[in-house]
């Protein structure tokens, strides 16, 4: 009783000094998925963070809107293609800091430094135990042989997920070839593109198709859920470009009101300490080379990664689009 | 309050239109106010426009919007038949026939409104997909591919979904016009030798023309502007298009042109249907008596008990049995005392919404009752639009509104030397309340006109000739006449306002969490079953005030 008295008492001499420094996020990325991280930090640093969650899309239209008086000090997306939008439209300032350069490898980042990636999202291809040889695959090209006819599954070329990974395979093969590849998997498909990676995955445990491209979490959520489902994941393109990943990251914003506070949150999310929860919570890849991902997801194996810089992803993500509409994959 | 004249609408005498020609009165200025509200909005909208991209259209108009085009028009007439069949039956069986187990389903067949769209379109899909228990069972019997299942992903998916959550908007407009159909009326109706399917063909279904006319717009309108459904359906229509400009091809602007052309499209549409009923009166003698009910007998009565029993297990039972069946599963991760905060934040906001929605929609109602002249019926069509866009794109340009109204005030005070900054108005339940009556008065606005529609202006009239005030005449004739209609509104927006996302994720204030917000937290990464819970409890919070309707309407008649 005692004891907590003491502690209330602290606190409210304490909490007039805090209350001065609030850091203001807009996040696309899920509460779920940053409040814990937030609750350690305020606790470690008194620091307040307050936060909405939305889209991406909605979010940015809310800071351009409101301009030099928007209370958002940092904008938080699960998407390089968003974060590179955001620095188009200006809403985001350029941070130069060593501990972000160190932590970061540079293909994560903005070369302008605007924006930072906080984890990776691997998107692989994943097939059936009972009915595929893990040596019958190879590469995302690959799925548009004729040997796969009848047996991919793909989630909507509305996922920014998909919008991604063909803008890269734009960035490395050019527009002709990505287009073949892309008429290939529409042509080897089983059935209509499913509108989420999880029932995609189902689809291929029941029988009604074998292969599949998915991010690694969903994988991994679906794995939990069930564990003896029949499913596993290849790694392709390892002889080459290596496999798709994209992150989630956040930015500093043009206006924000409390600028430094926000650069020191964004250095310690990329800090060893919160690197290895930002990326448990959803089963993703830490960014920073010097933290190992979860143990079920290193269970998953090693694999080479694709390192171009995500930014591309951003910039050639009309093209992808226009492509993928032409190639008459919904 | 004895009627004697016949429910002749002829003989109703009604205001000249127009009586104070080119003069503006207080109902132009307050249904102009109202619609001003709405415009703005919608006019930033329309202000996409200004930076058209030529580009991007022509690749659109190449590869997708003929399909889209199609498809929307497909689900539009899909769901338009299927809405006005099964809400006009429904609510004539419930509220003019009896059969075993009626006083049930007269309110359980609103539930379904409480159901989220897209959530429904969720579970029918995890049930019925090839993956689903469904046609996994089916497999386990006859073997894969020896029987025929149909494929839910489908366009014929997408309008059952569709059809059985909007339903109850035509159910419980035309459950309200049925219930204040006078006795003489379907009496003399009924000497005349007429079966119950003949007074309902002949006599009711006329009548209730303009309720049934507004509740079928409602579900249009939300059909036109749907995305989620469509979208877990990854049926492509014109939305879809929408939300590809602006999420995927980055431009709000040609995401705006598109809304405005479907809010153009809706425009034309309630112009053209006002146009048509505006000589058309629908007026019937209030409290002349209970009209006696058909006596459904035998295997009639109970054949229509299973069938009903069949349809609100499909559209309630079931989804709701696997709903709570996933939210089992995640309630220990799910579940706890933030649920409280987020019960809190939903109900208030939904019962603020839904008072003053119908207050504005009142106002509405009787600007058009008192002044039937073109100008009005052109404020009230521009005031209802705004349940016709899709939800984020009117959040967006709500939200732009209010932060030019923002910055406006601080150049205000920077001019009169005084130094603000921040927000004043963004992220205020304020601003959240504003977005809402923009969003639902047409929700609103429906059953309170066709209620209105049905008190003969003779009543007003002779009260007044008896001395009767502005406010008396308010408080003792149309507010008790008009209570199933205002109940109705009110709970429609309630309902409506606790479902709604885009607005409510945008503008709400830090903190202000809804059940419609943690639903979205989940469905957003793919975590469907633990969005049960958020989404069950948004179900049962929706039971209370529909019961409570039906309970306060059937206590009047």
């Amino acid at each position: 009783m005692k004891k907590t008295l003491i502690a209330l008492i602290g606190l409210a001499i304490a909490l007039p000094v805090y209350a001065t420094e609030t850091i203001t996020v807009y996040s696309a990325r899920k509460e779920h998925l940053i409040k814990p991280l937030f609750d350690i930090y305020t606790e470690k640093t008194g620091v307040q963070i307050r936060y909405i969650t939305d889209k991406a899309a909605p979010l940015l239209a809310r800071i351009k809107a409101e301009g030099a008086n928007t209370p958002a000090d940092m904008l938080m997306t699960v998407d390089a293609g968003n974060l590179w939008q955001a620095a188009e439209e200006g809403v985001l300032s350029p941070v130069t800091s060593d501990i972000l350069q160190n932590n970061i490898p540079a293909h994560l980042r903005d070369p302008d430094n605007r924006w930072f990636g906080l984890s990776i999202r691997a998107r692989t291809i994943v097939y059936s135990t009972d009915r595929v040889q893990p040596n019958e695959l190879s590469s995302y090209e690959d799925l548009a042989a004729p040997k796969w006819k009848g047996r991919l599954c793909l989630r909507t070329s509305k996922k920014v997920y998909n919008q991604s990974l063909v803008a890269m395979m734009i960035a490395r093969h050019g527009e002709a070839k990505t287009s073949q590849v892309i008429e290939g998997w529409v042509s080897n498909l089983a059935t209509a593109p499913f509108s989420n990676d999880t029932k995609m995955m189902q689809a291929i445990a029941a029988g009604q198709c074998d292969v599949g491209i998915v991010n690694t979490y969903y994988f991994g959520r679906l794995k939990k859920k069930d564990p003896n489902v029949k499913l596993a994941l290849f790694w392709p393109n390892q002889d080459d470009a290596g496999v798709h990943i994209n992150i989630s990251g956040a930015g500093i914003t043009q206006h924000a009101k409390n600028r430094d506070a926000a650069v020191r949150l964004l250095e310690w999310l990329s800090s060893a300490e919160a690197q290895q929860q930002f990326a448990a919570l959803n089963m993703e890849y830490p960014v920073n080379p010097g933290v190992k991902p979860d143990a079920l997801v290193a269970s998953w194996g090693e694999f080479k990664a694709d390192d171009l810089n995500v930014a591309l992803a951003g910039k050639l993500q009309a093209q992808a689009i226009k492509l993928m509409d032409r190639a008459g994959y919904r | 309050m004895h009627e004697t004249t016949p429910d002749n609408p002829a003989l109703t005498p009604e205001p000249r239109a127009s009586r104070l020609p080119g003069r503006l009165n207080k109902w132009h200025i307050a249904s102009g106010a109202l619609a001003l509200l709405v415009a703005i909005p919608l006019l930033i909208v329309f202000s996409g426009w200004l930076q058209p991209d030529t580009e991007l259209w022509s690749h659109l108009v190449e590869t997708l919007l003929s399909q889209l085009f199609i498809n929307t028009i497909k689900l539009v007439i899909g769901v338009g038949i299927g809405v006005m069949l099964l809400g006009v039956s429904l609510a004539w069986l419930t509220t003019r026939c009896d059969f075993p187990g009626r006083s049930l389903f007269d309110w359980m067949l609103m539930l379904p409104l409480a159901i989220p769209a897209y959530v429904m379109a969720f579970v029918a899909i995890a049930l019925l997909d090839f993956s689903g228990p469904v046609q996994t069972t089916l497999r386990d019997w006859f073997g894969p591919g020896n029987f025929w299942f149909p494929e839910i992903r489908s366009t014929w998916g997408v309008i059952t979904v569709m059809v059985l959550v909007l339903y109850p908007y035509v159910y419980m407009l035309a459950r309200s016009a049925f219930l204040t159909q006078g006795r003489s009326t379907l009496e003399a109706a009924q000497t005349l030798g007429y079966g119950p399917l003949e007074v309902f063909r002949r006599v009711a279904l006329p009548m209730a023309r303009p309720a049934i006319v507004a509740g079928t717009s409602l579900a249009l309108m939300e059909t036109l502007a749907d995305f989620g459904t469509v979208a877990t359906f990854n049926y492509d229509t014109f939305t879809t298009a929408i939300y590809k400009a602006w999420f995927g091809f980055f431009s709000l602007q040609t995401a705006s042109q598109l809304a405005s052309l479907l809010l153009l499209f809706v425009f034309v549409s309630l112009i053209t249907e006002r146009a048509t009923r505006r000589r058309a009166e629908y007026q019937d003698t209030m409290r002349s008596g209970k009209p006696p009910r058909f006596i459904l007998q035998g295997w009639r009565g109970w054949g229509i008990t299973v069938s009903l029993s069949l349809l609100f297990s499909i559209a309630f039972l079931i989804p709701f049995i696997q709903l709570c069946l996933w939210a089992l599963d995640s309630i220990r991760e799910e579940f706890d005392a933030r649920y409280l905060g987020l019960l809190y934040h939903t109900l208030l906001l939904g019962l603020l919404a839904a008072l003053l929605t119908s207050a504005c929609a009142l106002v509405l109602g009787f600007a058009r009752r008192y002044q039937r002249d073109r100008l009005t019926t052109l404020t009230v069509s521009i005031a209802t639009l705004g349940y016709a866009l899709p939800g984020s794109v009117l959040a967006v340009g709500i939200m732009i509104a209010l932060s030019q109204a923002d910055n406006f005030i601080h150049s205000l005070t920077a001019y009169a030397g005084l130094n603000t900054s921040g927000q004043i108005l963004g992220g205020s339940v304020f601003a959240l309340l504003i977005a809402y009556i923009i969003r639902f008065m047409a929700v609103a606005h429906g059953p309170i006109e066709t209620g209105l529609s049905r008190i003969r202006y003779s009543l007003p009239e002779a009260a007044r000739t008896l001395g009767a005030t502005p406010r008396q005449i308010l408080s003792r004739i149309y507010l008790p006449l008009l209570r199933p209609g205002l109940l109705t509104a009110m709970l429609l927006v309630l309902v409506d306002t606790m479902k709604e996302m885009p607005a409510t994720l945008l503008m709400r204030p830090f903190g202000w969490d809804t059940l419609a917000v943690r639903i979205y937290e989940m469905t957003s990464e793919g975590e469907w079953e633990r969005a049960a819970l958020p989404a069950i409890t948004l179900v049962l919070v929706g039971l209370l005030p529909v019961i409570l309707l039906v309970r306060k309407t059937l206590q009047d008649h």
